[in-house]
């Protein structure tokens, strides 16, 4: 069906699909038309009538704003400063986008060069750019207008020459993407020429990148360049631009505000609309931004307020979920990834849940304790009992207070789940310090006692080393650590080998069981290996696309698996001397699933 | 760590050297006679030929850089011929002005830049965020010596509360406080563009890493959002920063040209638009390297600090 509506729309092309999400972005499009209207304005000047912006009127002298004939008052030579103005915008807006221009081409021709040669041209080029770019900013033009001497044209080279290297280090970088790819290998095959790859092949594809280079840089180079005739060392007298009329109307800030102010107030207007398209481009441009991906998860999972609460069905149960539906928002739809999920666990009992990636396990999981992330994540029904308790009632900070002290986590990327820049004896000291007020030796002493516990060699020494410098099996520890620091009542493991070495896992599941034996815990343990479940767990459910389609004791799940998707699941199950017909079950396994947001 | 500190500081050698020749290349690119640009009206054949001579430039290129370089090391950035006096009594004497004026403003920029975006990230699509947002693209998009005179119109003209200009009162002052009261102007308006940049930046890098995993597992663990927020986000998200407020340094140092100048502070950019019409050679070539040595030093620290913040980058 869906197939069918792709085939017979037309594809349009993606030109006008960019310009629709530009003119999409309110804020871009009024940057559009108020940058259309100086356009028109400036298009205009030689035709409107205006008196002359040079023509000089003593008598006239610093008349103030809306003086009848001149709209915009005269400045210390009596010269209508509307006529200035729009002739200064004009030059100001010309010498701009030409600095850009020579900008945008010397330097991507710069940065193509430096990234489609490689090696010594690379690195001789490059070294150039750093050493532009170990300059303050404007001190480098400063010293080229002091050179050339000062003038509009020589500003000009100079605010071009210091953008150069924004634009060769950007071009040069995604050229080096481009520059091993197959149809560049291909064109160069074919015998095609390198100026000729570079035209046709690399060239396209960097110029998104020139785009957005251009369109964030143009503001600043009109901005400099009016700095510069602001210094006096631009335009020259009379010649009016925005900047020179601003600097010359300094003098007459006591008594007459309006010379400088006005020119000012256009050159805010030209660069503000100016930075108002190039972000506008920039998102277009840049695919990573333009779904709105970056949109910053709260620190509890948005719950539907008209939700369905299902009584809890296992009385008794450390933790019960009824009737679990949580979703995506995606633009206006809400993508589901957990259907109706119903499990419990038992005080001292494992549950494993399993199912292949993008079945809905994880989102289950992290739906416990509302640690899914929205937006775009929401849990539109059902109920999580912890005790009798439903986690999905409880006020904010009473979840975040449940968080660690009754429900812990075990995540499965151990590198990534802990902070970088904390060493992992003091993110288990926060784990406790979290929950119980004790002194700071005694929360040192318990985590080291922790770190012990979960088989770290040397605890006290490694407490004090930072995650990148500590083993997976190693790290993982540090995690279970971390999980057992308040004595939960459950602990939810989300895939907490899958990142690790076959005889690591092995470890690390002797010690969660062990553990959780010794300390009577339930644990729900998330995975997509039927040979951890029938190592650990005492029952498994199995999930697929959101559903669970069977639940049992693991021994009778393995021994008389009910529904077909299980069976697939347990011959995944590699033995040693299956052969090929391990393949050939694995390969069985997915007929045409469709891909599913995990 | 000590280590690294050394390792970056031997970087930071051909870098300077760098610098020198560049500068030393554009002075070389002066067009014309740069004698003739020196004595104007008073460009004799015989005046011609020592000044030629004065200032070597009757030798090789290679070779002018080679003494002139010999002598900057030994500290010796010749003689301001406007001024009358050594370049580099003249560049140090207007260097600390411009210290204090960058460094008050790099300090203001950082703090309103950091909490503005940390703010902005956390509040994200709310009022604070849109009106955070607002203010940074009007910042940035704002000519700072036109911002300037709107402050001195304003403050100084209008309600009267504070001096238009200067770095000390004329008549009695000289101390600490007068000198803060001279500097609120000239340090905010100078502070603005880059505590701009900062905060699109912090926004930027907080949404960033509050989705990373780590974050995800600081709530797991039950630590109130506060903590998550600063304890665990922010820390991660200034490793990115700190380099960024590195490079607004140098944009700091550059915007100083203009506000020195529109608020008569004894500083060096002032100097230098001064010596640029005046045409005095050595005292630009003097005073950009020396502003351009400070800023490589300002990027130095900034990069100790990055690596003091982040255990992965010191080994």
């Amino acid at each position: 069906m869906s197939a069918l509506a792709e085939t017979s729309a037309p594809k349009a092309p993606r030109r006008i699909t960019s310009w629709r999400l530009l003119l999409n972005n309110r804020l871009a499009t009024a940057g559009l038309v108020l940058l259309g209207l100086v356009a028109l304005m400036i298009v205009l000047v030689p035709i409107l009538p205006l008196p002359d912006p040079d023509a000089t009127a003593p008598a006239d002298r610093l008349k103030p704003l809306l003086t009848a004939g001149h709209l915009l008052g005269t400045d210390q030579l009596g010269r209508d400063i509307l006529s200035r103005l729009l002739w200064g915008t004009r030059v100001s807006v010309a010498v701009g986008f030409a600095a850009t221009l020579i900008a945008a081409f010397v330097g991507s021709a710069i940065g193509i060069m430096a990234g489609y040669a490689g090696g010594r041209t690379d690195n001789a080029m490059m070294r150039g750019i750093d050493m532009l770019m170990a300059f303050p900013y404007i001190l480098l033009a400063l010293a080229i207008v002091a050179a050339l001497g000062p003038g509009l044209m020589n500003a000009l080279y100079a605010i071009a020459v210091v953008n150069i290297p924004f634009f060769a280090r950007n071009v040069r970088g995604v050229t080096l993407g481009y520059v091993h790819r197959e149809f560049v290998d291909a064109a160069r095959l074919s015998g095609k020429g390198n100026l000729s790859i570079v035209l046709t092949e690399i060239l396209p594809n960097v110029l998104p990148v020139i785009v957005i280079t251009m369109s964030t840089t143009a503001g600043w180079m009109i901005l400099e360049t009016a700095g510069l005739s602001f210094l006096g060392l631009g335009a020259q007298p009379p010649q009016a631009d925005l900047g020179s009329m601003l600097g010359e109307g300094r003098a007459q800030l006591f008594t007459a505000p309006h010379v400088s102010i006005v020119p000012g107030v256009m050159i805010f207007l030209i660069v503000i609309s100016l930075n108002l398209l190039g972000d506008g481009i920039r998102d277009v441009l840049d695919p990573r931004l333009r779904s709105g991906a970056l949109a910053r998860p709260g620190p509890v999972t948005e719950v539907a307020s008209g939700r369905a609460v299902p009584a809890n069905a296992a009385a008794g149960a450390a933790l019960s979920i009824v009737g679990l539906e949580t979703g995506f928002r995606r633009g206006s739809e809400i993508v589901p990834a957990v259907r109706g999920v119903s499990l419990h666990v038992k005080p001292g009992e494992c549950l494993g849940l399993i199912g292949e990636s993008g079945s809905g396990k994880s989102v289950t999981a992290l739906s416990i304790m509302g640690l899914v992330a929205s937006p775009p994540g929401l849990i539109r029904n059902g109920a999580v009992y912890l005790g009798n308790e439903d986690v999905l009632a409880m006020p904010e900070t009473r979840l975040i207070a449940n968080r660690g002290s009754r429900v812990a986590y075990v995540f499965q990327d151990p590198l990534t789940t802990l902070h970088p820049m904390y060493p992992v004896g003091r993110q288990v000291e926060e784990a406790i310090a979290a929950h119980q007020s004790i002194s700071a030796a005694a929360c040192r002493e318990r985590a080291v006692g922790l770190l012990n516990k979960v088989g770290i060699p040397e605890a006290r020494e490694r407490a004090k080393h930072y995650p990148h410098q500590l083993s997976g099996g190693q790290r993982q520890r540090v995690g279970i650590a971390m999980a057992l620091a308040n004595d939960p009542e459950v602990i939810i493991a989300d895939e907490p080998t899958t990142a690790l070495d076959v005889t690591v896992q092995a470890r690390i599941l002797e010690l969660l069981r062990d553990l959780q034996r010794e300390r009577g815990m339930a644990l729900l343990f998330i995975t997509h290996d039927f040979g951890v479940v029938s190592e650990i767990c005492d029952r498994v459910a199995v999930m697929k696309d959101g559903e669970i389609v069977e639940t049992g004791e693991t021994r009778e799940v393995l021994a008389n698996p009910q529904h077909a998707y299980t069976k697939r699941l347990i011959a995944c199950v590699p033995e040693l001397g299956m052969g090929e017909h391990f393949l050939k079950g694995v390969a069985g396994l997915f007929p045409g699933r469709k891909e599913q947001p995990s | 760590m000590p280590a690294y500190i050394v390792k970056r500081l031997i970087a930071v050698v051909p870098v300077l050297f760098g610098l020198s020749i560049i500068v030393f290349l554009v002075m070389a690119l002066i067009p014309g006679d740069t004698a003739t640009a020196i004595l104007g009206a008073y460009a004799t054949p015989e005046n011609v030929e020592r000044i030629n001579r004065d200032l070597g430039l009757d030798k090789p290129l290679v070779q002018q850089y080679l003494i002139w370089i010999g002598n900057v090391v030994h500290g010796d950035f010749g003689r301001s011929f406007a001024l009358n006096r050594p370049v580099l009594d003249e560049v140090l004497e207007r260097f600390q002005a411009t210290l204090v004026l960058a460094g008050v403003s790099l300090v203001l920029c950082s703090v309103i830049g950091l909490l503005a975006g940390v703010v902005s990230a956390v509040r994200q699509f709310g009022w604070a965020d849109r009106a955070i947002t607002f203010f940074v693209l009007a910042g940035i998009s704002m000519p700072s010596f036109w911002l300037g005179l709107l402050l001195i119109y304003l403050f100084a003209v209008h309600w009267r509360i504070l001096p238009a200009s200067g770095m000390y009162a004329v008549y009695g002052g000289g101390d600490l406080k007068d000198l803060l009261i001279h500097l609120i102007l000239p340090a905010t308006t100078l502070a603005v563009v880059a505590a701009g940049v900062i905060a699109r930046l912090t926004r930027g890098a907080m949404l960033e890493v509050l989705r990373q995993d780590y974050v995800r597992t600081a709530r797991a663990k039950g630590l109130p959002e506060r903590r998550v927020i600063y304890c665990h986000a922010f820390r991660a998200a200034l490793v990115s920063i700190i380099p960024v407020i590195g490079i607004q340094a140098g944009f700091v140092l550059g915007g100083a040209v203009y506000i020195e100048t529109v608020f008569q502070w004894p500083g060096i950019g002032a100097m230098l638009v001064k010596a640029i019409s005046t045409r005095d050679i050595l005292l630009v070539q003097g005073g950009v390297l020396v502003v351009a040595a400070s800023y490589v030093l300002f990027n130095l620290v900034a990069d100790v600090l990055q690596s003091m913040l982040d255990p992965r980058i010191r080994t």
